[in-house]
This record gives structure tokens, C-alpha cells and sequence, in this order.
């Protein structure tokens, strides 16, 4: 189970990569400063820390740009100056709708996926894995086996019976990562994204290590609305909390500073949706109804629609707390510009679909903005939220978080029994479609699904340590009030 | 007399950022290690990352006087191994 535990020079790169990006928004020539990021980060003569050569670097920094700047890096033309895209990123109204791009030139460096004799093979006599391939693939050839790729269907069953663990199937990470089969290595090396299958889930992104799938940045956006004068207005998932060295009301005040006009914890909405969800699973189950999903999570979300649309009947047609929020925020601020803090990729898709929501800024870009404006978190004063969302909302970000809440509102006569998928894998899916197929689960009644191992602070847009931010969450849960039945 | 190292880690806004968040498990790991023999604790900004560009050599670890810039557990280990020697 990965959990975005493992610091990564990759993610060292694409947030300095973001600071630098807001610093030159912010000076008095964006489109030159822009142009000249790659340069300041490789200047003449500096050591080549990654790739063959200091332009081979440089090429790579600014496709990682272009990607900040929110557009396509494959769509994107080599020949354009950084600086007329940054021109073009400022003239763009809505952000593009696919929210991942591939940096194929970085990619280059991973073989393609298949099955691999290793040097330890001994050529044994027994031939275990000439005698187990299906498909004739395996020869012995001057002693040692031997595949014929035109036959090979990377199966894999000759390294299940190698007796001295010599075959070994080599990886390509995102292709392993990802759930769905929607990112693949084409014919000519490079991976690329089928959105017709992509769920959004950003797993790729925190797989790839060589940090080539990249989150088109808002950021631009986000800060071309706030510099105009408009009514920006920022929802913190309840993940954001933990998220950086400072307490929630500390947070509250950093943002502000930054040229946010108000801020909302996503946890009020989660508040609304608790209820609502509950009060559905007493209706459905009190129809005769087997089990009922949950429909906070974004990338399940995605899955349901593009994988498994006959899980839509048992799926809570509840809204998500992030839709709630936005509107409570459109109603105390009809001419708002709303932006989600975010802890994935995969709510930038909702967002989009969602009017509500203008824009989505995760974690790596929040901090980013900090670092850029010099804010110490840690030493800002505390602003209290107006309204105070409840325990049972603020730990929606943890696994197991929503099925406790709605738990919680449910009569005594209707328990439910909680089934948690922690993550969404091959298996977990292969789970939910047999449910879905049978219209019946037999480990419980209330299936929480999120697309993240340990919840949304295990998304791939977070800073934190999974264990330091779960840490400080229940904290700020433990201090919280809980949810009272007003019915 | 043993000699005795103490480690301050950065918890700053931009340290932690760009990878303190993830150097945090010191904090638990190098007593179990080293015992007294070695101090560790987090601390407020240690004004490294203000001064020009330098943000980009974040994360900070102090090693008593050394410091040690784009810190990894590993570096930090390796910096209390050599002032323990």
C-alpha cells in the first residue's frame, strides 16, 4: 500500500518548479520570467544532476512548465517561447478539461513491460518454465531459457515456477499503478493517457518516478482572478487540514493573505451530505435495498460512470460536501470566483462538471504559494471559521471517516454495517463489480469507497506525511463537536 | 565523555514544503538509534531559505553547526554518523 510516504526529488522539482512560476506571476514581467525558469534552474555551468546534458535538462524543466502554466504538454509546440504560452495561459477563461498531461520526453527512460530472464537463471534440467508457457514462448538457447517476445503474453507463469526466482516481470509504474488500464506505454515508448478509461485518480502521478506525469496547474488562473479584483473564495477539503506546520485557524489567515476575500471548511458541507446520506440509507434499506455506496469520492465516482455504470443504482445519489459547500458559498457570495483546496486530481474532473466550482488548488501548488509569498503559517495569527463543522465532518479525509459519520445519524432499529474499500486497486474493483453484478455484499451493508489508500490525505496532491497528517487531523477532530440529529 | 549531536530539523513553511514534512519521522527514528547520545527536534524557521533563491535547496537540517541543505533521512544520518566518529 503506498500512501505518499516516500519523499520524492520529483516532487522537489515540480513544486520548485511552481514557486518560481508564481514569483514570476507576480513580478513585473510574467511572460519573460517565465521563459526564463528553466535557465535559472540550470544556469551555464551548473551540475547536470538527472539527464545526459545540461539542454536535455533544460528542455525537460520546460515542458514541467508548460504543464504549470495548465496546458497539455503533448499538445503544446516545441517551438514556442515559454513566454507566449504564459501570454496564452492568461487568456484562457476556463481551464483545459483533460486535468493530466505526459511529459513524454522524460518518460523515454523506462522499458516497456515484459517478462525477463534474469542472469540467474542455471538451466536446470527440470525446464519448469519451458514446460508451464502456454504459448511455446520459452526456448532454451546455450544453456539458459530464453522468451520470443512475438509469442510472450507477459503471463507471467514461468515466474511463479522458476525454482531459483531468475524470471522476473519488469514494471512499468504507472501502467502497474493504475487501476483502470487507462495509461499504457505505446509502440514508441512513450505512456500515454486513454481518457475515455482515465478515473482521474492521480495515481500515476505519485507512481512515476520519473515525475513524468504531471496536474495542469490552475495556479494561474487562481491568480489572474484574485489580481483582478474579483471575489476569490476558498474551500479547504478536510484534508487540507494537517497539511502544513500551523493550526486550521492559523491556515485560515495565511490564505487570506493571500488575496482570498473568505474562507470555508468543506467539512460543513460534508455536515450536509452525513445527513442526507444517512436519511437515504434508512429509505433504501427500509425498501428492501441490499447495500448502498457512498458518492463523496471523486475517482470512484468516475470509475462508476466510465467502469462499472451498473453499480448506479446502489450508489448514494447524495452530493458530494464539496458540492454543498459551493453552494452555501454561491448564496452568501452570488458573484464568488470559488476555488477548492484539493488533495487529488480526481476533483478537478468534478469540479469541472460542477458550476459552482471555478477552479481546484491542491496541496503541492498551496504550499508553493506560500513559499513564494514568504508567509510563515506557523506565525500567523488565528482566524476562527464562521461556521464550525463538526468532528464526524472534519475526519470525512480519513478511511473509514464517512461510513462512521453516517453511522452516527442512523436509528438504532437500522444499524449499518460498514464495508471500507481503502483504495481503489484491480482487486478492490474486481470486488465492487461482483456486487454490482449481484446486487448484493455479504460483508456488510454501507460500502465506503475511496480511490486512496488511507483517504483523501493519501492523495497525490498532498505535502504531508500520511502519519503526521492523520496525526494532526484527529487532533483538530478530537476538539471538534459532533454532529447533532436535528430530526 | 561521548560526544553529544544535536539535529534541528526545519519545520518552516518552506522546508517543510519542499520535504521536511517527510524528515519528520527522525524525530522518532534517531532516538531509537542513538539514544541521548544524539538530541533531534523540530524547530521554527532557521532563515536559510530567505536569502535569494535558496528556497530551492529546502529542505534545511542542522547537524550542530553544519548544515545540510536538500536533506534527506539518509543525508541527516549520515552527517550524525560522521560527527559521532
Amino acid at each position: 500500500m503506498s500512501m505518499n510516504t516516500t519523499p520524492k526529488q520529483t516532487s522537489h522539482l515540480k513544486r520548485e518548479i511552481l514557486v518560481r512560476l508564481i514569483k514570476a506571476y507576480l513580478s513585473e514581467d510574467f511572460a519573460e520570467n517565465t521563459r526564463l525558469i528553466p535557465y535559472a534552474m540550470r544556469p551555464k555551468g551548473s551540475e547536470v544532476p538527472y539527464r545526459c546534458c545540461i539542454h536535455k535538462e533544460r528542455a525537460i524543466l520546460r515542458d514541467r512548465t508548460v504543464a504549470g502554466l495548465g496546458m497539455s504538454i503533448e499538445e503544446a509546440d516545441d517551438s514556442e517561447l515559454l513566454s507566449t504560452l504564459a501570454h496564452k495561459a492568461l487568456e484562457r477563461e476556463i481551464p483545459e478539461e483533460d486535468p493530466l498531461t505526459v511529459l513524454t520526453t522524460a518518460c523515454k527512460g523506462c522499458v516497456p513491460s515484459r517478462i525477463y530472464v534474469t542472469d540467474l537463471c542455471q538451466g536446470c534440467v527440470a525446464r519448469p518454465c519451458v514446460n508451464t508457457c502456454k504459448f511455446g514462448a520459452i526456448s532454451i538457447q546455450n544453456g539458459k531459457s530464453v522468451i520470443d517476445p512475438e509469442k510472450c503474453k507477459n503471463c507471467g507463469m514461468c515466474v511463479q515456477v522458476c525454482p531459483y526466482h531468475a524470471i522476473t516481470k519488469i514494471i512499468v509504474p504507472c501502467e502497474n499503478a493504475c487501476p483502470v488500464g487507462a495509461i499504457a506505454k505505446g509502440d514508441d515508448g512513450h505512456a500515454k493517457i486513454d481518457f475515455e478509461k482515465c478515473i482521474s485518480c492521480g495515481k500515476c502521478v505519485a507512481a512515476c518516478p520519473f515525475g513524468a506525469v504531471h496536474e495542469k496547474s490552475q495556479i494561474i488562473d487562481i491568480l489572474k482572478n484574485i489580481k483582478s479584483g474579483k471575489k476569490v473564495i476558498a474551500m479547504l477539503a478536510p484534508a487540507t487540514m494537517g497539511q502544513l506546520p500551523c493550526t486550521p485557524a492559523q491556515l485560515k489567515e495565511a490564505i487570506l493573505e493571500l488575496g482570498f476575500k473568505d474562507v470555508y471548511e468543506v467539512a460543513q458541507g460534508a455536515d450536509v451530505t452525513t445527513k442526507t446520506e444517512a436519511k437515504e440509507f434508512e429509505e433504501r434499506l427500509e425498501a428492501g435495498a441490499e447495500f448502498m455506496t457512498t458518492s463523496c469520492c471523486a475517482g470512484y465516482n468516475e470509475l462508476v460512470e466510465k467502469h462499472i455504470p451498473e453499480m448506479k443504482p446502489y450508489r448514494s445519489t447524495t452530493k458530494t460536501p464539496l458540492y454543498y459547500t459551493a453552494e452555501i458559498v454561491k448564496k452568501d457570495y452570488p458573484d464568488a470566483v470559488t476555488v477548492f483546496f484539493s488533495p487529488c486530481n480526481a476533483k478537478r474532473k468534478e469540479a469541472m462538471q460542477n458550476p459552482n466550482v471555478n477552479f481546484v488548488l491542491n496541496y503541492e501548488e498551496l504550499g508553493a504559494w506560500f513559499i513564494a509569498l514568504g508567509i510563515q503559517v506557523g506565525e500567523c495569527k488565528e482566524s476562527e471559521f464562521k461556521t464550525q463543522a463538526s468532528a464526524e465532518g472534519r475526519n470525512y479525509a480519513v478511511t473509514g471517516g464517512v461510513a462512521k459519520a453516517v453511522q452516527t445519524m442512523l436509528p438504532e432499529h437500522l444499524p449499518a454495517y460498514p464495508v471500507i474499500i481503502n483504495g481503489l486497486d484491480k482487486q478492490s474493483i474486481k470486488d465492487l463489480k461482483k456486487y454490482a453484478k449481484n446486487g448484493v455484499c455479504e460483508l456488510g451493508n454501507l460500502i465506503e469507497v475511496m480511490a486512496c489508500p488511507g483517504g483523501c490525505l493519501g492523495g497525490n496532491g498532498t505535502v504531508n506525511a500520511y502519519k503526521q497528517a492523520l496525526k494532526q487531523l484527529s487532533g483538530y477532530v478530537d476538539k471538534s463537536e459532533h454532529l447533532v440529529d436535528e430530526n | 565523555m561521548d560526544k553529544k549531536v544535536n539535529v534541528k530539523v526545519c519545520l518552516g513553511t518552506t522546508c517543510f514544503v519542499m520535504g521536511s514534512a517527510n524528515l519528520q519521522e527522525l524525530i522518532e527514528l534517531v532516538p531509537k538509534k542513538y539514544g541521548d547520545r544524539v538530541d533531534v527536534s523540530g524547530v521554527p524557521c532557521l532563515g536559510l531559505c530567505s536569502i535569494d533563491w535558496e528556497f530551492s535547496k529546502a529542505p534545511y537540517v542542522k547537524v550542530n553547526d553544519d548544515v545540510v541543505k536538500e536533506a534527506t533521512v539518509e543525508k541527516v544520518l549520515a552527517a550524525i554518523e560522521s560527527h559521532l566518529k
